[in-house]
């Protein structure tokens, strides 16, 4: 009996029909939408378009929209500073130490990954509800940020940790006694030889934690008392009633993703450690 | 005398419960080239990792100097390393691999302000500096050129030379030089030996250099350091340590040797293999040595001339030499020659005094610390063994509830009774049936004395070694049973108090 050979055109060929119906064709919908305007033929009921650029022109002269990118931008930025700052120490001492059971600990740092995204936010709603004692303080809108922000350091925390814990995990012990032989001081050991070694797990770590704060509505809307408007949530407002705008925001989006990927050196595939060994 | 330049003073080092270096001492005089010579897991590396400071001595001092650093971290130590597998920082070029140390480095420079005052400031190196110092040292491993190359884009070898320049580019006092040829092909590595070499004669600084590889040793060292199991068995030039090893692991550590065990008959006169011979060392008569002979030290000739006579067994071609192997009555004698033979001929052997070595045989019986339990049988190295305890007193027997009778009629109960247990060489048998035997253990060394092994077995909790003799051949690592017959095993009360 023959065994039927498959090429390796053959064996891509559903991976191309997938990226063709669910990647490409629904990126040029997108832009279809954004660069078009319709009109809805009250008899027929039939919509016609036209193309046009005033759903560009509309959101780059609307003063909300644009503070509302600053604003994701800037939440964006804290959320993942905070992470970096909050997940180096416990990676790089996680993986440094000779601990036997620090895969325990790790997973104990891990595991809010696999609760319930929604409930977790929920939780954290509460327990904010249940310290607001002050309740001038709550009313002010820098508590809202704050809460957002927390939510989302607290959401994203996992993805930090475990591919900088990976990429220090691999770096030879024998380079922190090259240094320390040289001459190098705890302090030089680690800015000349751990951070820049552990420089692909934080690139990977913050495009896992920078894009996703960006388009996070939920954690906004649930703990920033609806008060904090990301740009995630202005695509799913618009998608309601007007599809035009809605996919002019959501490409503004993607630009804003690719110029930080890009400036952030995301595209050397080259030992870029994104996968984690968990 | 030269200075000594690093002396270590009873160091001893634990890893969690393992004992890995038992009270180490010795000296290194400047600008030697010394070796640390022996297996894997002799200590070696860890005696090495100590002087670096990467590992600290659990007890015992390091004196650098004079100056005692044995609590001192790495970077405050004057020497440098060259690592086994090289530990070059794969994000920085050569250049920058290179400059590390320097950038590390201050120096005390003395300036001259308006008013003629001299001062001080304890500075970095200044770029040109650098760049000099890491130049100078390309040069000296023949690297000219490669500063701006990445350290993946280099070969093995090319890789050990950039370490060897981060290291010595510190001007350090000592350099540590971790097994540095071992992950080099033969070619390469003789080259490198014979040109770490130059750059020790070039640089006059002390070389501390670990190895496994003997050859290796005797090529490059001044001095060789010969260590086993965490202990220092021998320390001289690589000449003599070949030509008169201390003991039965040196001589068969280092070089091709046939070890015979041999007994002195009378004034430089030993007797092995059945016959006499003259040799140079000097003995009490009827002491009982290990004898050591070098295959090329013994001289083939015609049957009738030789004391020892043979038949040729193998003859191997090993290049420069034939190594014959021939049986001589049950002995199997090793002989390295330039002279070919055939396989079958008859042939004499003879050997030079000089060529005999005596040594004190390391082991004559097994001694350990043993405890009598319940039914009169002695616990000692993680067994149980049979064993006749009436030997404790003359005369006494055992009665039917298994007590003590002396001879006297005193009733005397012994479990517990801590006693000296003694066991002759020839007197422990091992066997592959774990069950079969008292305790069980792992076969850690073997050495061929000409007609029987030399077997160290060594038991796994309280690691008690058994040194016993046997015709048959086994492996190292091998999982063996030791049996004891009954008789064999020699009882001493330890406590003299418990005898009355």
């Amino acid at each position: 009996m023959k065994l039927p050979r498959f090429s390796r055109k053959t064996l891509g060929i559903p991976y191309a029909v997938f990226l063709v119906f669910f990647v490409i064709i629904p990126m040029l919908v997108i832009v279809f939408y954004a660069f078009t305007t319709g009109v809805k033929d009250p008899e027929t009921g039939a919509e016609s378009f036209s193309f046009s650029f005033s759903n560009f022109l509309r959101f780059f002269s609307d003063p909300t929209k644009l503070s509302t990118i600053v604003y994701s931008l800037v939440i964006a930025l804290v959320t993942t500073v905070c992470c970096l700052l909050i997940a180096y120490p416990v990676a790089y001492i996680l993986a440094r130490s000779r601990l036997k059971k620090k895969f325990v600990i790790l997973m104990l740092f891990v595991l809010p990954m696999w609760i319930n995204f929604v409930l977790r936010v929920n939780a954290l709603r509460e327990i904010f509800n249940l310290l607001s004692l002050a309740p001038a303080l709550e009313s002010l809108t820098s508590a809202n940020y704050f809460k957002t922000i927390f939510g989302m350091v607290y959401d994203f925390l996992p993805f930090m940790i475990l591919p900088l814990y990976t990429t220090i995990m691999k770096i030879d012990q024998s380079l922190y006694e090259a240094s320390a032989d040289l001459g190098g001081s705890a302090l030089v050991t680690f800015t000349r030889v751990t951070l820049p070694l552990s420089m692909p797990g934080i690139m990977s770590g913050v495009t896992m934690v920078f894009l996703p704060s960006m388009t996070n509505y939920v954690v906004s809307d649930m703990l920033g008392n609806a008060k904090v408007t990301i740009i995630g949530k202005f695509i799913y407002e618009y998608f309601g009633n007007d599809w035009h705008m809605g996919s002019m925001v959501a490409l503004v989006l993607l630009v804003v993703v690719f110029l930080s990927s890009w400036l952030s050196g995301g595209f050397k595939a080259d030992e870029n450690v994104r996968g984690t060994n968990l | 005398m030269a200075e000594k330049i690093i002396e270590l003073k009873n160091v001893t080092k634990y890893f969690d419960d393992n004992l890995v270096i038992d009270n180490v001492s010795f000296y290194v005089k400047k600008g030697e080239f010394i070796t640390f010579l022996g297996p894997s897991g002799c200590g070696k590396t860890t005696t090495l990792r100590m002087i670096a400071g990467f590992d600290l001595p659990t007890s015992g001092q390091i004196l650098l100097g004079g100056k005692d650093v044995s609590q001192l971290p790495p970077n405050k130590r004057p020497v440098n390393t060259v690592f086994q597998r090289y530990a070059l920082f794969p994000h920085l070029n050569v250049f920058e691999n290179i400059a590390f140390g320097l950038r590390c480095k201050k120096v005390v420079n003395t300036y001259e302000n308006d008013k003629g005052e001299k001062y001080t400031r304890r500075e970095k190196l200044s770029k040109k500096e650098i760049s000099d110092k890491v130049k100078k040292a390309l040069e000296i491993v023949d690297l000219e050129g490669f500063e701006k190359r990445s350290i993946s884009t280099l070969s093995g070898g090319q890789q050990q030379r950039v370490a060897i320049a981060r290291a010595i580019v510190n001007e350090p006092e000592i350099l540590l030089l971790d097994e540095p040829l071992g992950a080099l092909d033969l070619k390469m590595r003789k080259e490198m030996q014979i040109e770490l070499k130059e750059i020790h004669r070039r640089l006059g600084i002390t070389f501390i250099y670990v190895t496994h590889d003997q050859e290796e040793a005797l090529t490059m060292s001044d001095t060789i350091v010969v260590m086993a199991d965490g202990v220092v068995q021998q320390i001289g030039t690589p000449k003599g340590i070949y030509d008169e090893p201390a003991n039965t692991f040196v001589a068969d550590f280092i070089g091709e040797s046939n070890i015979f065990s041999g007994k002195v008959v009378g004034d430089k006169q030993v007797k092995f293999c059945g016959k006499t011979f003259a040799c140079l060392d000097d003995f009490g008569v009827n002491e009982i040595v290990d004898v050591v002979v070098r295959p090329e030290d013994l001289k083939m000739c015609a049957p009738e001339e030789g004391v020892l006579k043979g038949e040729v067994l193998s003859v191997v071609f090993k290049g420069i030499h034939y190594e014959i192997t021939v049986k001589v009555g049950k002995y199997e004698i090793v002989v390295q020659s330039t002279e070919s033979r055939e396989i079958g001929d008859k042939i004499g052997l003879t050997v030079a005094p000089d060529g005999i070595h005596l040594m004190k045989p390391r082991y004559t019986s097994n001694i350990f610390d043993g405890v009598i339990t319940k039914h009169n049988t002695v616990e000692f190295a993680d067994g149980e063994f049979e064993c006749d305890v009436t030997q404790l007193y003359p005369g006494s027997h055992i009665d039917d509830e298994e007590y003590l009778i002396t001879a006297s009629g005193e009733k005397i109960d012994l479990t517990g009774v801590e006693v000296k247990v003694e066991v002759g060489l020839s007197d422990v048998t091992i066997s592959d049936d774990a069950e079969a035997g008292g305790t069980t253990g792992h076969i850690i060394s073997i050495i061929y004395k000409g007609d029987h092994y030399r077997l160290i077995v060594r038991t796994e909790e309280e690691e008690e070694d058994f040194v016993l003799s046997t015709d048959d051949l086994w492996n190292e690592n091998d999982y063996v049973s030791v049996i004891i017959p009954k008789d064999k095993i020699k009882l001493t009360l330890k406590n003299a108090e418990a005898k009355k």
